[in-house]
């Protein structure tokens, strides 16, 4: 990528083991200051646990992490998320008896004391990623796609500098994606950098600015995604041994 | 403040200036001592409520806190002649050192659930066995406080002393949990209780949460303990760390419902009744109301996880959603 | 001050105290590794069992090991019935909630007893009631030994269920793998149902082999409670090995606290055990991580 933005995010030979499987492998990556980008990869490549290394969910066995420079690996995830980074979960986490004010009030607590600013916030988050008049909802009575919005907006209310966003579109429809692209566009436009995990290539297509694949723990390919998609290994990671060849044989048969 | 942090520290005054003129419309003795009782057992109950209702630890191992603070005022007053209501600020201070060493231990060392419920309880058996062994405490014998009646020995000759003083406990605790309502400390605890990941991914500090919840719990648990060796002017070490203590405190916040402000007293006024009640259709038999307790904590977490005040909540919502389906139609 | 001439004596008491301990923690451990709950009623459940053995000696003359005919399939019936009654249906998915309803039933099974059969303890008398036995220089009661070689042999049948029977396969089937069981066709329910009856039957039979050398009252149950927790967290929890090596640990540690510290301190030694071993190694000595 461009040296001209210098990376709020950069990892270096980072590593995790877990018993004899390697789930992250050597990953090196950057993330630039005000970018849009994303980790692509089949199921089981790694992508969540590196999320969990890298927001201090769990520790790495070697590596590094600088996030706005300092260095962050090894730091427990409180403090990671006060130092300006926030992930969201794949599997959604409400705080499932609470309202949805109360759910994102509890992120925007982190740099506000009062209740009343505290809610203030949230209030004004909600109407960024439309759950305005949801408000008074108990979380577990939401549907997935509000439950996803939710966890953006508390991650969100955070004040973070840069999100790491898991999968916030895996179970919505179609429609559904369509409504939240514009939201996490707009967030990144707010000065907000966001990293984003999808397992489904298609979604981060006409999204990130810049792709990551995983595979089997390692970056096997990086670029934009339209060079992404036509990558042989790429191809290779998500569809299978050979797959790459045949789909060549092909094209070279037409 | 919010407007409802406003309405409901409004209400809170109201129950209480209703509650301290209460006693002159009370000529019987019995009544009164039942309102003191009852208060007492709501205040053990918001005790607990801190750690278990607000903050889903629940620990059957509450009496070891009230236990130090029942010790800490007969040690205090026998031994060294310090005036009990000084050992009601020291018994503050040790059950919340009390409740800061056991969350130190437990919390750091990630125990959860069940097994922070089976080790609060081994701790209080082994304050049981401690205070059961050595002369220091009396032993096995226990301990008697002097008569020395007077308000200035916390030695009420006339039971409303006792009275407005249990409501003053009671007070403290309904400002503490009003506060876990509507601040950031409380916010984070509640958020503690309903997902430990997502709160600490929000910035929280799961650890120095939960810690600072049972210190509190701990010292509140501890005034408890106070009280009653004033009231009663004994204590020994099934008294003060048995398992009785512990059941109750938990008791009532469950029947009452977890995690409310009104919670604790809501479910220690029904215990009482329904203690009453017994009492008046089979005679005193202790042992058949603490095994109605027992029924009741099976059917209300069966059937009324967010006990009393959470089932009048879901009626008040049913009735509320007729009305309002009702005038749409 | 520790000579041999006590020590021996001593280890004997704790090993056949053990014996019984580890019976009564098998109980606690198959409910826990099949069904993930804490029974915090199996204290008072033992407690009714020895009643059941005292009344029956009492007024019919039914001699406590002759009673095991009837406590055994008596316990299994309760407890079948109130797994699927009171206890399966209160979780709500949560394993607090389960600790709360057998507590609350704890507490009826206690203060009913309490109510029914007053506080004082009771102990029955046999005629071979205080024979003793000398192993190498150390007297024991008859019962006493009996009790733990009766312990040991149930263990040893439970083992064979568990290992050799389809009911057997089936609870530890479910135990590994509750989903997959379910799709199987095991039908998980019954046989959660039966796992406790089979924990509630390990009660009833360390019932009939515990009154003669014991007593009981209303709160024995809570002497037991935590003791049998203990054996259960030091062994791993769901670990068949792990209880009997437990028993025998607590029994030992029990029988020597109270020599080394006095009667009082001595009791506080099992539960010193249960907090370190919670806190330090919770997964126990032969079991997998809590």
């Amino acid at each position: 990528m461009s040296d001209a933005v210098p990376p709020i995010l950069e990892v270096r030979g980072l590593q995790k083991s877990f018993g004899g499987l390697r789930a992250v492998d050597d990953v090196t990556l950057a993330v630039p200051g005000g970018s849009l980008t994303a980790l692509i990869g089949p199921n089981g490549a790694g992508k969540t646990t590196l999320f969990a290394l890298v927001s201090g969910f769990i520790t790495p066995d070697a590596g590094t992490v600088a996030f706005a420079g300092r260095q962050i690996a090894g730091l427990p995830a409180h403090l990671v998320c006060r130092a300006g980074m926030t992930r969201t979960f794949q599997i959604v986490q409400p705080f499932a008896g609470q309202t949805v004010l109360e759910n994102i009030a509890v992120g925007a607590h982190l740099h506000r004391v009062r209740q009343a600013d505290a809610q203030a916030h949230a209030r004004a988050v909600a109407a960024r990623v439309g759950l305005a008049d949801q408000l008074d909802k108990r979380a577990d009575s939401l549907p997935i796609a509000g439950r996803k919005r939710l966890e953006l907006a508390r991650a969100l209310a955070t004040d973070p500098r840069l999100l790491l966003l898991d999968e916030v579109m895996a179970g919505l429809n179609p429609s559904e994606i369509a409504e939240i692209i514009p939201i996490i566009r707009s967030i990144r436009d707010g000065g907000v950098t966001i990293l984003l995990i999808e397992h489904v290539m298609q979604a981060v297509v006409n999204l990130a600015e810049h792709v990551w694949v995983l595979s089997y723990g390692r970056l096997i390919a990086e670029g934009s995604p339209a060079a992404i998609t036509t990558d042989a290994q790429v191809i290779e990671a998500y569809l299978g041994h050979g797959a790459a060849a045949r789909m060549q044989a092909m094209q070279v048969a037409q | 403040m919010t407007p409802s942090a406003v309405r409901s520290l409004l209400f809170i005054v109201a129950f209480l200036a209703a509650m301290a003129l209460l006693p002159a419309f009370i000529r019987s003795e019995f009544w009164l001592t039942f309102l003191i009782l009852a208060l007492y057992t709501a205040s053990l109950g918001q005790a607990w409520n801190v750690l278990g209702g607000f903050g889903g630890q629940y620990s059957f191992g509450h009496a070891m806190f009230f236990g130090v603070g029942a010790y800490a005022a007969a040690v205090l007053q026998v031994r060294f002649g310090i005036n009990p209501w000084v050992t009601l600020g020291a018994a503050f201070v040790l059950g919340g050192a009390t409740g800061a060493m056991v969350g130190a231990l437990t919390f750091r060392y990630g125990l959860k659930g069940s097994y922070f419920a089976l080790v609060t309880l081994a701790f209080a058996e082994v304050f049981r066995v401690l205070a059961n062994t050595f002369e220091f405490t009396g032993a096995g014998v226990g301990m008697m406080i002097k008569l020395a009646p007077g308000a200035a020995n916390f030695q009420f000759v006339a039971k409303t002393g006792f009275y407005f003083t249990i409501l003053s406990i009671v007070a403290a605790g309904l400002m503490v949990a009003w506060w876990l309502k509507h601040s950031r400390f409380g916010a984070w605890l509640t958020a503690v209780r309903e997902n430990e990941d997502a709160a600490r991914a929000l910035g929280v500090d799961v650890f120095r949460v939960k810690l600072g919840a049972i210190t509190l719990s701990g010292a509140m648990m501890a005034t408890g303990g106070v009280f009653y060796v004033q009231m009663f002017q004994y204590i020994d070490p099934p008294l003060a760390f048995g398992a009785g203590i512990s059941v109750e405190a938990l008791l009532v916040a469950i029947v009452g419902g977890m995690g409310s402000i009104f919670g604790p007293l809501i479910g220690a006024f029904t215990l009482a009744l329904v203690n009453h009640t017994t009492t008046e259709l089979i005679g005193r038999a202790p042992a058949l109301s603490m095994a109605l307790y027992g029924l009741l904590l099976i059917v209300m977490v069966t059937f009324l996880p967010n006990g009393l005040i959470g089932g009048l909540a879901s009626l008040a919502r049913r009735l509320g959603l007729r009305q309002r389906s009702g005038g749409d139609e | 001050m520790l000579e041999p001439q006590i020590l021996w004596p001593a280890l004997l008491n704790g090993l056949t105290m053990g014996a019984i301990y580890a019976l009564i923690a098998l109980g606690l451990t198959l409910v826990y590794g099949v069904l993930h709950i804490i029974n915090f009623a199996h204290g008072s459940l033992l407690m009714l069992g020895l009643y059941a053995v005292f009344f029956l000696f009492k007024f019919w003359k039914v001699d406590p090991y002759v009673a095991l005919l009837a406590l055994v399939p008596g316990m299994f019936a309760l407890g079948y019935a109130l797994q699927r009654l009171v206890i399966g249906r209160g979780s709500h998915g949560k394993d607090e909630n389960i600790l709360l309803v057998t507590l609350g039933l704890s507490i009826i099974i206690e203060n009913l007893a309490l109510h029914f059969f007053g506080s004082e303890t009771r102990q029955i008398e046999t005629a071979y009631s205080s024979a003793m036995v000398n192993i190498a220089g150390a007297s024991l009661t008859v019962p006493r030994v009996a009790a733990s070689a009766g312990a040991l042999t149930c263990c040893a049948i439970l083992w064979l269920i568990m290992a050799r029977t389809d009911l057997g396969r089936a609870i530890r089937a479910i135990a590994k793998e509750r989903q997959g069981a379910r799709l199987v066709g095991i039908d998980v329910e019954h046989i959660f149902a039966m796992s406790f009856g089979i924990g509630l039957a390990c009660l009833g039979a360390a019932a009939c082999f515990l009154l003669p050398a014991f007593y009981v009252s209303p709160q024995v149950g809570h002497t037991f409670v935590l003791v049998a927790f203990t054996v259960v967290v030091l062994g791993g929890m769901g670990s068949f090995v792990g209880s009997l090596v437990g028993g025998f640990a607590v029994g030992v540690v029990e029988s020597f606290g109270g020599l080394m510290l006095g009667e009082s301190l001595g009791q506080i030694g099992v539960f010193v055990i249960f907090i370190a071993v919670l806190l330090f190694r919770p997964s126990g000595l032969f079991g997998h991580k809590v």
